[in-house]
């Protein structure tokens, strides 16, 4: 008895252990622009949930004698606004910082609906398989046919933007901008998971629909939608930010970066720094999150891999 | 392959049909545009007869084949704003938006192509590195601001080049080229710069993985010289992946000229579709959106076509 216990408990501990080392494995081969790309985005979550504290002024605040002011470390720059002020002279930095919250809430809503939506339609599709299947694809097919930036377009213009404070419309147009990819990423892999010895076993019990769909399929289809998703978050921010930038996404004053880069491309002469800076955020947070997606892809599900 | 056909061409009608049918419904969304269409102290008189001249008094299903059979004749409606039929002031705006994708799809692949191969054959060397480093930009910038750099630099600094509008003149007549071409540039590499990366990349891919096999082992051992390996050998094997994300590519230019069209002031149809949002010209934005759609799903239509005669082994997929 005694004898087992221990036997057991050094099999756990060796489990453990090739755990850790994998873990550790994994960990000490992450490359160093990587980690760049993590420490640009984790700098990018806490800009936005700090925006308030860290914002040297109100975002709002309307200055009419330090309009256009060039960044502080400028010759004609105003110290104290480090990124310059805009044409109603309201201090960039803030206002990015406050953009933030925009950029990356939409982007992470977004990718929320995306994966539910797309994830559990996939399911659907590949577990019932017939007319449901056929349903679906079919609509995912059309969605993919035609660029989706008309379709946003076309809803916009007929619903008129947002205007309260929560861009609901925007969130649900970006939302379902992307389900398709989960949706047949999804499908596929169920095809095959359903045939396997488990879930038959699961099915043979008498276990419902339910229970196999989410219980026993879902953890394991868990790691191509965590890559995709994380790929996706920079289509979202790239696709909110374009909204924004035409006039149809976040309304001003409201700051967000798409929206500041296309209100200061009136100043682009004069004023480089209205639209340089926001683009600037834009970029920087979509190349992290690309190329720690890449990443991530190559670690935890090198199939996906594609063009 | 006739049976291949008939079912790319029936997908390409299907799409076609659910677009139509999502423009249908998301123009109902809208509720009632006679108020829209009419002075704001038109009486209720007129609001009724306006309503029943456009058939909105109808049953739903009446007014969606009603739609469906004017839209098979390219009858959208009147612009609101410019008192012509909005398919034509779609229509007439096509042009430009074409002859700028496909200045940047040209402008794309002329330059992709060799920086790909270059970038496969001279591996880890600076000049690859600063082509994939050139190439993840271009994937993840967003275009508007590559746009809007490319004219902060290229156009307001050094001056190098117009920034807006399209030049005055022709294609037809060559002494018109310089201006054309010199209006062109900005926005082609603006529109371009996310497929030149695109295929810059996987062309990269490409070639590096045909560079593993025997026969180019082979070839070098016969004592071919280097450029002629890379490019005869190599890069005829690496085409297919490549001509697929083309075509792939020919789409997204499409749908990226609105963005390019609004920075550059370009005359095309993804400008007036946001001028008329702007302008609440439904009918014209409607018309805007089926014809690039359209547009779009023949494109690919015809790149599936081109696919299955490029690579046999598809046809019958």
């Amino acid at each position: 008895m005694a004898e087992e216990v221990t036997v057991s408990t050094a099999a756990v501990g060796i489990a453990q252990r090739r755990a850790q080392r994998k873990l550790g494995y994994h960990l000490r081969r992450v490359p160093p622009v990587v980690w760049l790309c993590g420490l640009i985005m984790v700098s990018m979550v806490l800009a936005a949930a700090f925006a308030p504290l860290l914002a040297p002024r109100d975002p709002f605040e309307q200055s009419l004698l330090l309009r256009l002011t060039p960044p502080s470390w400028l010759e004609e720059g105003e110290p104290g606004y480090l990124l310059g002020t805009d044409e109603f002279g309201r201090d960039i930095l803030s206002r990015m910082l406050h953009g933030a919250r925009v950029s990356l809430g939409i982007g992470l809503l977004g990718v929320s609906i995306g994966t539910a939506l797309g994830s559990l339609l996939g399911m659907l599709a590949g577990y019932f398989a017939g007319p449901v299947d056929e349903l679906i694809m079919w609509f995912a097919d059309m969605q993919l046919a035609f660029p989706f930036i008309l379709l946003a377009i076309a809803i916009i213009a007929v619903l008129g933007p947002d205007s309260g404070d929560l861009p609901i419309k925007l969130v649900i147009i970006v939302g379902i901008s992307g389900w398709m990819t989960y949706a047949r990423v999804c499908r596929a892999v169920v095809l095959t998971l359903k045939e396997r010895e488990f879930v038959q076993a699961v099915n043979a019990l008498g276990g419902s629909d339910g229970r196999i769909l989410f219980r026993h399929i879902l953890p394991n289809i868990l790691s191509p939608i965590i890559v995709l998703a994380t790929l996706d978050l920079a289509r979202l921010i790239i696709l909110e930010s374009t909204l924004s930038f035409l006039g149809l996404g976040v309304q001003p004053p409201r700051p967000s970066w798409g929206g500041m880069l296309g209100q200061g491309r009136e100043y682009l002469d004069t004023a480089w720094w209205l639209s340089t800076f926001p683009g600037l955020a834009i970029m920087l947070t979509t190349l992290a999150i690309s190329r720690g997606g890449d990443w991530l892809r190559d670690v935890l599900d090198p199939t996906l891999r594609s063009g | 392959m006739r049976q291949f056909l008939v079912r790319r061409a029936f997908r390409a009608v299907a799409a076609l049909w659910g677009i139509s049918t999502i423009v249908f419904v998301v123009m109902r969304l809208s509720g009632d545009p006679v108020p829209l269409m009419l002075p704001p102290d038109a009486p209720a008189s007129e609001i009724f007869r306006v309503r029943a001249e456009l058939g909105l008094d109808q049953p739903l299903y009446i007014q969606y084949l009603v739609y469906f059979g004017n839209l098979a004749r390219g009858d959208l409606g009147r612009s609101i704003h410019m008192r012509q039929p909005a398919m034509q002031i779609a229509a007439e705006r096509l042009p430009a938006t074409l002859e700028l994708a496909l200045g940047a799809f040209f402008l794309a692949v002329v330059v992709a192509i060799p920086a790909g191969l270059v970038s496969a054959a001279r591996r880890n060397s600076i000049w690859d590195n600063l082509a994939m480093g050139l190439a993840l930009i271009g994937q993840s910038a967003p275009t508007f601001y590559i746009g809007i750099m490319l004219i902060l630099v290229m156009g307001l600094q050094l001056r190098l080049f117009p920034i807006s509008g399209r030049g005055q003149g022709t294609w037809l007549e060559l002494g018109d080229w310089p201006t054309m071409l010199s209006h062109m540039t900005l926005p082609a590499i603006t529109l371009g710069a996310f497929t030149m990366a695109s295929i810059a990349r996987l062309t990269r891919s490409a070639v590096l993985e045909v560079m593993r096999q025997d026969f180019i082992r082979t070839a070098r051992a016969k004592g071919l010289s280097e450029l002629f390996v890379l490019v005869r050998h190599n890069l005829k094997n690496a085409a297919i992946p490549i001509v697929t994300i083309m075509g792939l590519q020919l789409g997204t230019l499409l749908g990226g000229a609105v963005v390019t069209e609004t920075v550059f002031s370009w005359p095309g149809i993804g400008r007036l579709a946001i001028q008329s949002i702007f302008n609440r010209d439904y009918p014209v934005v409607q018309s805007a959106v089926v014809l690039v759609a359209s547009f779009f799903v023949l494109v690919n239509f015809l790149v599936d076509l081109a696919y299955g005669w490029l690579d046999p082994r598809i046809r019958y997929a």
